[in-house]
């Protein structure tokens, strides 16, 4: 509660470290559903490039991330981590033509509030 | 397992990607213990370091099973992936946020609060939601 009136900065640097994350992230997801698909065909195929792609890109993520979490306030820092989930809904109707619906966008939406509230909740 | 019919229509990846949040929220309290775990200084300029320091690393079974979590968790997304649409699943890994504010409730003596209670009822109402939504996919 002492800590509510103590305001911690939280430098745009590590907002757009954390959002470059979540945007690399997004794309890591993608390129596991592309290299996803070829292991229709069994599970032998799981080593190919787009899924080690996906794989590296998600690992990949968590640099900007780490850098971008060490200064500022998580609870700003944390939510923004969902902007990587209103990516991901974007590219799957980009590049896997999936329909963006109204139950997928009020999800989202009610998901994004939750993890804001539960990151205020966390101060 | 290679004769696998693709089932689009079934709910079983939202269900692996349920238990992907259960695998991830495990790897982050690991790796939460792991980084407490007590480690030797690594000093990359004098190699006697070097080796301690992988031993240690290797040793610190919390950071290890940590590790071995998130593998298994990536295993399951894919898989999930395969069969799912991923504008469905992707968000549904949000769970994660509640799992691990719950077991900090329970580990560490984290504090719940309104704000956490109802940020933790919102992201569960929004799964819910996409799990639903899944079926008519």
């Amino acid at each position: 509660m002492i800590l509510a009136t103590q305001r911690v900065d939280t430098p745009l640097s590590s907002v757009l470290l954390v959002i470059l994350a979540s945007v690399i992230g997004s794309f890591g997801a993608v390129y596991l559903k592309l290299g996803a698909a070829p292991m229709q065909k069994g599970l032998k195929y799981i080593l190919n490039g787009r899924l080690l792609f996906g794989i590296a890109l998600y690992i990949g993520s968590s640099i900007p991330f780490v850098m971008g979490v060490r200064h500022g306030e998580l609870s700003v820092l944390y939510p923004m981590v969902s902007i990587g989930y209103v990516c991901t809904m974007i590219w799957s109707r980009i590049f896997f033509s999936e329909p963006i619906t109204m139950p997928k966008l009020g999800a989202l939406l009610i998901i994004v509030a939750g993890i804001i509230c539960i990151n205020v909740g966390g101060r | 397992m290679e004769k696998q019919t693709p089932a689009p229509r079934s709910r079983k990846p939202v269900y692996m990607v349920l238990g992907c949040t259960v695998f991830a929220a495990a790897a982050q309290i690991m790796m939460k213990y792991g980084a407490t775990h007590p480690m030797p200084a690594l000093d990359l300029s004098n190699t006697a370091t070097v080796v301690p320091f992988i031993l240690a690393l290797l040793t610190n079974y919390p950071l290890v099973l940590g590790y071995a979590l998130s593998a298994g968790n990536a295993l399951l997304l894919i898989l999930a992936l395969r069969d799912g649409q991923l504008s469905t699943l992707y968000p549904i890994i949000s769970l994660t946020f509640v799992w691990v504010n719950l077991l900090s409730i329970y580990l560490f003596n984290d504090h719940m609060n309104l704000w956490k209670a109802v940020g933790i009822l919102l992201v569960i109402t929004g799964v819910a939601v996409l799990g639903k939504a899944s079926e008519v996919a």
